[in-house]
């Protein structure tokens, strides 16, 4: 069952096309890989799927929560459908604690309105109580729940990009995003990353879409790998096809695959 | 139609101490991303300096200009070195109250020295008035020395900012300070400089407001300091020829309010026209649209 | 989480004692009226720095015509009471709500507005409204409007400053209030996590403004006089220093630095200039030494320098402010 349908999506700042005609099909339940060198418009491409961006052309469908296509819905709304996301550069709550940023995640949860928060009605405590309780079991399954006091920004570097998975969890997506979740990490962080992903692909029963530079974890890792190249998706295949692309060999992965 | 003529001449005077003051905002906007609240003060202070010399010292017009834009070049590379570089890396809203703070002080500081009653600035400039057509239409010969004042000051802005190393040194500054840096340059020097010329720029319009009103008071730079701010968002902020745009057609555009409109409505007109460009085109009319990269 | 722990209950009983406590010295007279006065301006200005953290401090929404929500209230109430002889407590709701309805009218369209711009727009806003009520007759114009009702009194300070702070507090933590707190940290992230942060910033906007308004209603029905000029930009400022001086995001900051500055201006009454003088240094001193007020987080001055650091660590790409 295909989760997500794009269909000639082009997107144009300008005289500058980020993405240009871009067509592809997820199922449910793949880990996509998406490559290419930087400024390539993959995380524009992210930035359409979520809605941050609305699309010049072309058109996106989904099909995870509920049966929608949009062209000009609010990233809020989008997200309410069932995909999340995380950023390239970490863009947690800061000064917010580990436990805040994932019920900001809960908004499925949300069940009670201002009023009831004004003047603590009785759906205030039962709501919070219940959201407080499932916060504190996916931060334990991420390891976090100890540290769920801490102030976001005092957490280490991976503790940081994990919190960041989790909350974008918290929203109960079917389809998850992932913006270079390896940047900067070190070869043994790189390997339990990759086991976390297997993880909650599993365990949260998510289709998830990866960007990343690091070459070692996408072979590894992802089904089938998509190619980006100056807005355009150039390629598209399996890990060994994608390497065996001329294409590709040509555009970018030549050093990468000689340094493997 | 000479009622029309006369406003428009009133509307190019406004216009020209409005772009003056504009240019000022716009320079040190463009630079270091602060809006300098205190530059309306600077402009009082230009008057008051300018006061200070034709009154007590019976200096001429011209060297009380050109005085008065020593000290307020000076005032305002003071102000930056002590208010403003410190908080230069600390968050918009820091460096906004900042300088609300820097603004308040020199206007209370200056009504608590020298009290707030107005004072008059002497005639420096004769009184003439030139007669066209027969006598219906009278051109104060003052208007006109603003006017040409102003562009002559704005021709050698326009010089010295693309024509001298400094100058290109402010281009590359307000573009990337970082990089502007790694190229050699000493952006403090720079960041100093560029408050220098717009803080003098707005001691001149302080002694062309007095000269031409004959009143100053020390609160006399927070209505013109908004609407020159507004002027200067008009056209763009950061971008030089955009204060100058918004600011005569904000000096035009308020005198036509105030002569045919009521002049009870005439503040109102610039913060209306503030609203209007911030939720229509918020990088003004001569501006691009940036974008936050996310 | 129980609604009532022993902290609350002791919080309310504490409550309970001192308002007979006071009111107990006021009717001995041993609180004279000048007291009361300054006792009715700190309640005030407890009310008018809350409600304004809330949408600055804690929304992070950068506020600079909150004065003008005030005079929508002071004026609403004065015409309720004065001209058509409405009880004060109906008068006083209807001026908040008369706020808030402005609040959601200014806040729709200028919340789009980020940082220095929004802080414009809210300036702008609130000098056109002080136009505004200088040049309507009906309300006294620049003269001001004369012969309010003196209603204002211990009792309602009471009442609407301890349920202005609770209603806050309880609103601060509550999911709203988390997302509102997440929106000040990073707007496209909480977007992101399904945040409607159009709907929040303009909810705590409307909701800043409401008890704005009830300020004003409390204040116009105790002073009895009122003029536009009194609700300006300058007023404004006086409300952002206490924020400011307490510390941003902090009920308990704001409150503090109400009562403090609330008592270093009386003090300094007889010599107006100076006083914005010395406030003027107030709030330089802050910003470059203690950016965070008296109670509050690190959270203003190493904020940007802290995204510079970590664009070094590999990862990649220029993220723009």
């Amino acid at each position: 069952m295909s989760v997500l349908k794009v269909r000639n999506l082009s997107k144009n700042f300008g005289g500058i096309n980020a993405v240009t005609d871009v067509s592809l099909d997820i199922e449910a339940g793949e880990i996509i890989g998406l490559i290419g060198p930087n400024g390539a418009g993959k995380t524009t491409f992210f930035n359409l799927l979520t809605g941050i961006y609305t699309p010049s052309s072309g058109e996106i469908a989904y099909n995870l929560n509920h049966k929608v296509t949009t062209k000009d819905l609010k990233p809020h709304k989008i997200t309410h459908y069932g995909i999340s996301r995380t950023f390239q550069n970490i863009r947690l709550f800061q000064n917010m604690s580990v436990m805040d940023n994932v019920l900001i995640g809960f908004h499925n949860g949300l069940k009670y309105g201002v009023a009831s928060a004004l003047f603590r009605l009785p759906s205030y405590f039962k709501s919070e109580k219940d959201t407080y309780e499932e916060a504190s079991q996916l931060l334990d399954r991420f390891n976090l729940l100890d540290k769920k006091d801490e102030l976001a920004k005092n957490l280490p570097y991976g503790d940081q990009r994990r919190l960041e998975i989790a909350r974008a969890l918290a929203a109960k997506p079917k389809l998850l995003l992932l913006d270079e979740p390896a940047a900067g990490m070190n070869p043994k962080e790189t390997k339990e990353l990759t086991e976390l992903i297997h993880w909650i692909r599993e365990a949260f029963e998510l289709t998830i879409i990866l960007i990343e530079h690091d070459m070692s974890l996408v072979m590894n890792i992802c089904e089938r790998i998509f190619v980006f190249d100056y807005g355009n998706l150039v390629a598209n295949g399996t890990p060994n096809e994608i390497q065996q692309n001329e294409k590709v060999i040509k555009a970018y992965l030549g050093e990468e695959a000689a340094k493997c | 139609m000479k009622q029309l003529l006369q406003q428009l001449i009133n509307g190019l005077s406004l216009g020209s101490i409005y772009a003056l003051i504009a240019l000022g905002y716009t320079m040190v906007y463009g630079i270091i991303n602060l809006i300098n609240f205190a530059h309306g003060e600077i402009y009082m202070v230009g008057a008051y300096v300018g006061f200070a010399l034709t009154t007590f010292f019976d200096l001429g017009f011209f060297p009380s200009l050109i005085a008065s834009m020593l000290v307020c070049s000076l005032l305002g590379m003071l102000i930056e070195k002590i208010a403003y570089k410190p908080i230069r890396n600390s968050t918009r809203i820091a460096a906004l109250i900042t300088a609300i703070s820097v603004s308040l002080f020199l206007q209370y500081t200056m009504v608590y020295f020298v009290k707030p009653d107005t004072r008059t600035f002497p005639e420096v400039l004769t009184n003439k008035k030139l007669s066209f057509f027969n006598g219906s239409i009278l051109l104060d010969v003052k208007n006109i020395y603003i006017v040409l004042i102003t562009v002559i000051l704005m021709v050698a802005l326009q010089y010295i900012v693309h024509k001298t190393k400094i100058g290109k040194a402010m281009r590359a500054v307000s573009i990337d300070k970082e990089a502007a840096q790694l190229m050699g340059i000493n952006a403090d020097q720079v960041i100093s400089f560029t408050f220098a010329i717009g803080s003098a720029l707005a001691g001149a319009a302080g002694v062309l407001v007095g000269v031409y009103y004959n009143t100053i008071n020390p609160l006399m730079g927070v209505a013109p300091g908004l609407k020159a701010f507004v002027a200067a968002v008009l056209g763009g902020i950061g971008i030089i020829p955009g204060a100058v745009f918004g600011g005569f057609f904000l000096g035009m555009t308020e005198t036509m309010v105030s002569a045919y409109g009521g002049s009870i409505f005439k503040d109102a007109v610039a913060f209306g026209i503030l609203i209007l460009v911030l939720l229509i085109k918020p990088n003004g009319l001569l501006g691009k649209a940036t974008r936050e990269k996310v | 989480m129980k609604r009532f722990n022993r902290k609350n209950i002791i919080a309310i009983v504490g409550l309970i004692i001192f308002y007979f406590l006071i009111n107990f010295l006021i009717n001995m007279g041993i609180i004279d009226s000048y007291l009361q006065l300054n006792i009715v301006i700190i309640g005030i200005n407890i009310i008018l720095a809350v409600s304004l953290n809330l949408v600055t401090g804690f929304t992070g929404q950068f506020s600079l015509g909150h004065a003008a929500f005030m005079s929508i209230g002071a004026y609403t109430s004065a015409i309720l009471t004065a001209k058509l002889g409405q009880p004060f407590i109906l008068s006083i709701m209807l001026s908040g709500i008369a706020a808030a309805l402005a609040g959601i009218f200014i806040g729709v369209p200028t919340l789009r507005l980020k940082g220095d711009y929004l802080a414009i727009a809210t300036l702008g806003f609130g000098e056109i409204i002080r136009i505004l009520a200088l040049n309507i007759d009906y309300i006294g114009g620049a003269i001001g409007f004369n012969d309010i009702p003196q209603y204002t009194n211990w009792t309602w300070i009471f009442i609407f400053t301890v349920t202005t702070v609770m209603l806050i507090h309880n609103f601060n933590k509550s999911y709203h209030g988390r997302a509102c707190a997440a929106i000040r940290e990073d707007e496209i992230a909480a977007e992101a996590m399904g945040v409607n942060t159009t709907y929040y910033k303009v909810l705590a906007f409307a909701m800043g403004a409401f008890f704005a308004g009830i300020a004003g209603a409390l204040y116009a029905n105790y002073f009895y006089f009122i003029k536009p000029d009194s609700f300006g930009f300058m007023k404004s400022i006086d409300i952002l220093v206490i924020v400011v001086f307490g510390g941003m995001g902090s009920i308990a900051g704001s409150i503090l630095g109400a009562i403090v500055l609330s008592i270093i201006s009386s003090f300094l009454q007889n010599i107006p200039e100076l006083r914005m003088v010395i406030y003027s240094l107030i709030l330089f001193g802050i910003m470059v030494y203690r950016p965070t007020g008296l109670i509050g987080n690190q959270r203003l001055r190493t904020h940007k320098k802290k995204k510079e650091a970590k664009l070094n660590v590999g990862v990649e790409s220029k993220e723009s402010i």
